[in-house]
């Protein structure tokens, strides 16, 4: 449970719906059949790019100073949710927080797109002269073949050491997720280091992050999944009626909303973590467990309701739940939050494990 | 169309302070060896417990002063709840009154019940029961049966009542009968009662036991029971309206995600030794669900305190929490080769048999699975 209120400045609050008002209104304009089919052709929509970068939004979580919108982290993370909730098919929410990352890095900024290196990567950093070189590969890397820069967690002699990698350089091999975004990887050997932080990384790590972000994009694409599958519910004639007027539907759509509720709660609480700096670890890990699992129960739902119709192209609730399906995998699946979790909460023992819960 | 929001709430200092003082409190009562945690919390009738309680200032808590409560907030009340049941204490006899049958009186009483009755309640002393199905209503409530007709100065009550937990021990029950034959409108026409449960008024508790043996419901027979004129609750024909505002304040609780969290407390302790990858994957994933629910049901907390009526997000506290609590006993027994047992002495063993023996009743109690996801279909749009 929260104890400290991170929303609560007015300024802050307005601010905030002002760049989610603005975003929404964008989103809405710009994504549909057309910018998820030339993206999964392997087209960057660069005017589409162009125009977040133009709105502020990849460096929304910067300083005024650095020409972002200086949003309180809490309210910036937001943004990942609202890009699910439209399945926007664009490197936002890994700039947003790499621009964030960046900040205590090199300190720079730029309006290139900024990536985060998954969980399966594998950096050894060694010192050179008063630089680093980094020899190891980068596996499924969102949108990398697109990137200018790269975020990783490396292994410095034992010690975790996040660095900043050029990303164009790279020799990316294209691979694509399920939802035909990019997912790419590389090789480097004795690769250039722009940045390293000068402390070894505690947590949360870029996987936390990674991890953070793709649970709040899967909880917004369930949200609009849920509002799909009730529109359709109700168009929907059968036997001389909507099917929404069946209780066979209505329980399964009830059900999929019972997911999409915990989903949300629990996305939100790990934002809400990490900005507070206040069990930031557990809560990502909470969070995509639990938005994990109902992020399978959720599109199994919507497409039983949408039946024929929704596994075609031809309906928009594929493009929501393909991403549902590669987001709960990337950047840790369940099993590997729930066993961090489970280890925490064994380990605090029987009598320790309400104060454990309690304290969150 | 989508319209559920479930926003965080913060705790003040106020509600942080008030849990520890309830976790001394428990801790005294666990010291003292007066309950054994690992049995059915609400389900556990201790009257003099409830007194203690009572002391305390733990009952009726948000009720004015002058009724006997300390005009706490929601968050507070729900402090001290979600104490009690984490701990396993057996708040059972105060329970309803405490939950929502004191609320209702609070709200829709007459000022003679509420000077009469609330102060005992919140004393510990007084005991209620519900009042709402009978034998040929369950889900469909609006149903019932009951006579009530019109006798000078009050009422008199015809009629059955069944599944009334704690009636052969409580004080009172509030009974929900027709006022009026049903019409066009079958809710209309409801009225609510409060009715002491005393033989020499025509009242009569028979035990049904459960599948387990114990006595916890009864059937309650009415025969020209009489209901003075002051222990109607609310306007006349206007039942149905309170019945299901109520209910917000029954189904979000803590009591509607912890019924077995006994049972995972005591699987935890079980597993500190064997615990191996496939354990800790199956744990971290109920304390995940657990995490999350919690979050949900101080939500509903909050909307409750700043006076809202969120009914269906507590639908969906309920229905999403009975089925987390209905599978900790089904996931523990696959983790621990030990056979659920009432009987053998060990506490695991007893806190699986009590889990799976009352896991059914999570999901009926309250408002079944599928009268809930009606009602969440319902706010979705579809009905």
């Amino acid at each position: 449970m929260s104890t400290v209120d991170p929303n609560n400045d007015a300024g802050g609050d307005d601010l905030r719906d002002m760049v989610l008002d603005a975003a929404g209104r964008l989103f809405a304009d710009r994504v549909g059949r057309e910018l998820w089919q030339a993206t999964e052709a392997g087209e960057f929509p660069r005017a589409d790019w162009d125009a977040l970068v133009e709105m502020g939004l990849p460096r929304a979580l910067r300083a005024e100073a650095d020409g972002g919108a200086g949003l309180a982290l809490a309210d910036g993370l937001a943004l990942a949710e609202l890009a699910g909730h439209h399945a926007l098919p664009l490197p936002l929410a890994e700039t947003l927080v790499g621009n964030h990352l960046r900040a205590g890095l090199d300190g720079g900024v730029d309006d290139g797109v900024v990536t985060l290196a998954a969980a399966d990567s594998r950096l050894q950093l060694r010192r050179v002269g008063s630089g680093w070189r980094v020899d190891g590969t980068l596996d499924r890397i969102a949108w990398g073949r697109h990137a200018a820069y790269v975020i990783a967690d490396a292994d410095a002699d034992g010690a975790p050491q996040r660095v900043l990698l050029a990303a164009d350089d790279l020799d990316w091999r294209h691979d694509a997720s399920l939802a035909g975004e990019p997912r790419d990887s590389a090789r480097l050997a004795d690769a250039p280091v722009l940045a390293a932080a000068d402390c070894p990384v505690h947590t949360p790590t870029v996987q936390h992050w990674g991890a953070l972000l793709r649970a709040l994009q899967a909880a917004g694409a369930m949200r609009r999944a849920l509002a799909l599958a009730t529109d359709y519910a109700n168009e929907r004639r059968q036997f001389g009626r909507p099917i929404a007027r069946f209780q066979a539907v209505q329980q399964q759509l009830a059900a999929m909303a019972g997911e999409v509720a915990t989903a949300g709660t629990a996305a939100e609480a790990a934002a809400r973590a990490i900005a507070a700096d206040r069990d930031a670890a557990l809560m990502i890990a909470i969070g995509k467990a639990r938005v994990g699992e109902a992020a399978g129960r959720s599109a199994a739902i919507a497409h039983q309701v949408l039946a024929a119709m929704g596994f075609t192209q031809e309906h928009e609730l594929q493009y929501f739940t393909r991403r549902l399906w590669s987001w709960r995998d990337e950047f840790g699946a369940e099993p590997h939050w729930q066993a961090i979790i489970g280890e925490h909460a064994i380990a605090a023992g029987g009598d320790g494990l309400w104060p454990l819960v309690s304290g969150l | 169309m989508v319209s559920f929001r479930f926003d965080p709430v913060t705790l003040p200092a106020s509600t942080l302070a008030l849990r520890d003082e309830v976790r001394a409190f428990l801790a005294e009562e666990l010291a003292a060896g007066r309950f054994t945690p690992h049995r059915n919390s609400w389900g556990t009738f201790d009257a003099e417990f409830s007194r203690r309680c009572g002391e305390r200032g733990f009952i009726g808590m948000r009720w004015p002063q002058r009724y006997g409560g300390c005009e706490a907030s929601a968050l507070d009340r729900h402090v001290v709840i979600e104490e009690m049941l984490a701990a396993g204490a057996p708040v059972g006899a105060h329970w309803i009154a405490d939950r929502q049958s004191g609320n209702n009186i609070l709200a829709n009483g007459s000022e003679a019940a509420r000077a009469s009755i609330l102060p005992r309640i919140a004393a510990g002393e007084c005991y209620f029961a519900i009042g709402m199905s009978e034998p040929d209503s369950g889900s469909d409530l609006a149903s019932v049966g009951m006579r009530a007709t019109r006798t000078d100065g009050g009422w008199r009550l015809n009629g059955t009542k069944i599944w009334t937990s704690v009636a052969h021990r409580a004080h009172y029950l509030i009974a929900l009968a027709r006022t009026a034959p049903p019409g066009d409108d079958r809710r209309a026409g409801l009225t609510q009662f409060i009715v002491a449960i005393d033989a020499a008024n025509g009242v009569t508790t028979r035990p049904i036991h459960n599948l387990y043996g114990a006595h916890e419901f009864n059937e309650v027979l009415f025969e020209d029971t009489f209901v003075p004129d002051d222990m109607i609750v609310g306007e006349i024909g206007a039942g149905w309206q309170m019945v299901t505002g109520e209910l917000a304040f029954e189904r979000s609780g803590p009591d509607r995600i912890l019924s077995t969290f006994q049972l995972l407390r005591q699987l935890v302790a079980r597993l500190a030794e064997t615990a191996d990858a496939r354990s800790n994957v199956a744990v971290g994933r109920l304390v995940a669900h657990l995490v999350t629910l919690r979050q949900m049901s101080w939500s509903v907390a909050g909307m409750l305190e700043r006076g809202a009526s969120p009914e269906l997000e507590a639908a969906m506290v309920k229905d999403v929490g009975t089925a987390f609590e209905q599978e900790i006993p089904e996931i523990a027994r696959l983790l621990v080769p030990e056979q659920a047992s009432l009987t053998r002495g060990d506490l695991y063993g007893e806190a699986l048999a009590q889990s799976v023996l009352s896991a059914p009743c999570f999901t009926i109690r309250g408002g079944t699975r599928e009268i809930l996801r009606g009602i969440i279909a319902r706010g979705l749009g579809l009905r």
